[in-house]
């Protein structure tokens, strides 16, 4: 069975290799290699590394310590229901985006295309001061709002609106390609069998694109939890109430706390590994659809 | 039910789609569709499914006497067959067959024993009982035109609508499924238009055909009609091969066999090549002189690609290949050419 299996990857190997004049010379190709290995190594596995040993430094009872502290309970908590919020708010917003726009010729349909990648493309910390700008005390409305006594820079809702802005376009920027190049034929025989439109979206649209939109909310999620620039500017800073994890890595990390600060840097970065490891094998299901498209 | 098209219009920003197009498909017939790429006869489709609108103001689709020219897709009782299948991908074969009972609203819907047993009939009646577990990806593609039929004949459609129903398949699984379809609607007598821009699937099967070009209807008849009495010079050319000699001279020092057709002054020639007869030449008889340049004998029939004399215009004819080996004729043999049948037209049908 094992020696069938070997052979196997080995013809796969042999016709999947390209043809000898195509080939590089076997220097020049174990030193792109080597540099690549390297890159990697140093600037993406030694850090990640690094990010475990500081934690573990003085042994798991100081590592477990660091998460009993409230500060680090409320930072944790305010970073899940500030994902929880905007997630589903950016995968309600991404589909209908994506649909508008892969199905419909409207017109400003260019605009809203450039438009939905805005949040890429601008800095986060300009990202934060929009809303600092619009909502802050001396913004815009700030005044109507302190005169009816709603606080949203520096408290909950400001971080949720500026980790919306942040991102908004991972859901749609997945969507849009797919939806385009899937077409509309299998919605149009939905409804000449009599499919209503709700019917139509729940029963052959969603189907089709679900491991697209499971892959755009999974790198959404990662975001919404990691976002540092935009959030920093609207939090405020205010321990155990409006730092999320980022911030409070950060609070802690000039503490010189450098345990408790790597300890919860460590669960960022096993949410990165986490997501990673999804990311892979969505891809993986995802060609497997793909293969298996008519 | 019948379906009648008057005068539907539809534009495309600039493009014209349809200029005025008026149908009618009566009750129970196999009528097609035919024309080149660009003709609209897919909009034409399109718009009778309720897929599309015919321009504001213009027009109004009647089945069975009813206006539906307002009745979403949904409503119209239409099975359409798209040209690349759209089965569902995620679905089995039998829920995209049970996919129009589903749907239904809960009055209307038929019980999980009724669709069961619905969907196994008409998996039978496609030919296809045993698959109903299998994923539209695991099928041929002959399989999966007969899915998607039998997913538009689940809800007892009315009419049926098939957009190039075979162009997507290889020619021998064509030639076969067209021959099914053809059986399978003399099974079940459904009012059925299929649209096509091959000449030969749609002179072998339909009961009538519709030729359209450039946004019209050209000309409409039963198959036989339509090949031996073209109406324009490019119903003529897009039904087979044909020679389009320039000169009117020509037909009369060929007319000698009894040509049907009326030469006037300005006009163009057509002949069929199967309708130029191939003699030895003879000094001073009539006819056309012309030059053997190739002669290509694979197929049932000698097709002879010739040279006039006069004109030095290329001509072609086929005769059969007995012919050919009484005649004994090689390349570069002078012969005298005779048109048996030809047809003209004036110079504002030119093409």
């Amino acid at each position: 069975m094992a020696a069938v299996v070997v052979s196997s990857l080995a013809d796969a190997r042999r016709t999947a290799a390209p043809p000898r004049a195509a080939q590089e010379a076997a220097w020049v190709r174990w030193l792109l290699i080597a540099a690549a290995l390297l890159f990697v190594g140093g600037f993406l596995v030694l850090p990640l590394a690094a990010v475990f040993t500081e934690a573990l430094r003085r042994g798991f009872g100081a590592y477990f310590a660091a998460f009993a502290d409230p500060d680090a309970i409320a930072a944790i908590r305010l970073t899940l229901i500030t994902a929880a919020i905007a997630v589903p708010c950016n995968l309600v917003f991404g589909v209908a985006a994506a649909w508008a726009i892969a199905r419909f010729n409207f017109w400003g349909k260019s605009v809203l295309t450039t438009l939905i990648d805005l949040p890429f493309a601008v800095s986060p910390v300009i990202s934060g001061l929009i809303y600092v700008l619009i909502f802050g005390l001396q913004g815009w409305l700030g005044p109507w709002l302190q005169a009816h006594n709603i606080q949203i820079i520096f408290a909950v809702p400001g971080i949720v609106l500026a980790t919306i802005f942040v991102t908004f376009p991972f859901v749609a920027r997945e969507l849009i390609p797919l939806m385009q190049s899937q077409g509309s034929d299998e919605e149009y025989a939905a409804i000449i069998l009599g499919a209503s439109g709700w019917q139509t979206f729940w029963r052959v649209t969603l189907p089709k694109v679900k491991w697209g939109l499971f892959y755009g909310v999974i790198l959404c999620n990662a975001r919404a939890m990691g976002e540092f620039g935009a959030v920093s500017v609207v939090s405020g800073h205010i321990r155990g109430e409006t730092n999320t994890m980022p911030l409070h890595v950060e609070i802690l990390y000039n503490e010189y706390n450098f345990v408790a600060a790597f300890a919860v840097a460590s669960l960022l970065a096993l949410l990165a590994l986490v997501t990673l490891g999804l990311k892979t094998f969505i891809e993986w299901k995802h060609q497997q659809a793909l293969a298996a498209i008519p | 039910m019948s379906i009648e098209a008057h005068d539907i219009r539809k534009t495309f920003g600039r493009f014209t789609a349809l200029d005025g197009v008026s149908l009618n498909v009566p009750r129970g017939k196999l009528v097609a569709l035919l024309g080149p790429s660009g003709s609209g006869k897919t909009t034409l489709l399109r718009i009778i499914a309720g897929l599309e609108f015919a321009d504001a103001g213009s027009g109004r689709i009647l089945f069975h006497g009813e206006d539906v020219t307002a009745v979403p897709p949904g409503g119209r009782k239409v099975g359409f067959v798209f040209q690349h299948y759209a089965l569902f991908r995620h679905l089995t074969l039998f829920e995209n067959i049970a996919f129009g009972l589903r749907v239904k609203n809960r009055r209307e819907r038929p019980d999980d024993e009724t669709i069961t047993r619905r969907v196994h009939e008409l998996l039978k009646l496609v030919q296809l009982d045993g698959l109903d577990r299998r994923y539209p990806s695991q099928l041929s593609g002959g399989q999966r035109q007969r899915v998607a039929l039998a997913r538009a004949l689940a809800v007892d459609p009315k009419v049926l609508l098939l957009d190039e129903p075979f162009g997507a398949l290889d020619a021998k699984v064509r030639k076969e499924l067209r021959r099914w379809l053809r059986r399978f609607h003399d099974e079940i007598h459904l009012t059925t238009i299929f649209v096509t821009h091959d000449q030969e699937e749609a002179l072998e099967i339909a009961d009538e055909v519709v030729i359209m070009n450039q946004a019209r209807v050209e000309q409409v008849g039963t198959p036989q009609e339509v090949y031996d009495r073209p109406a324009s010079p490019f119903v003529y050319q897009f039904l087979g091969n044909v020679n389009v000699l320039p000169d009117p001279a020509l037909a009369q020092a060929g007319g000698s066999t009894g040509s049907p057709a009326i030469v006037r002054a300005n006009g163009h020639i057509y002949v069929r090549p199967h309708d130029i007869e191939v003699g030895r030449h003879i000094n001073g008889a009539p006819g056309i002189s012309a030059i053997i340049r190739y002669i290509h004998t694979a197929g049932p029939q000698a097709r002879l690609s010739l040279e006039q004399i006069r004109s030095r215009e290329p001509i072609e004819a086929e005769i059969s290949r007995a012919v050919l080996e009484d005649l004994n004729l090689k390349i570069d043999d002078l012969v005298l050419l005779h048109l048996r049948q030809s047809r003209s037209f004036t110079e504002d049908y030119n093409i």
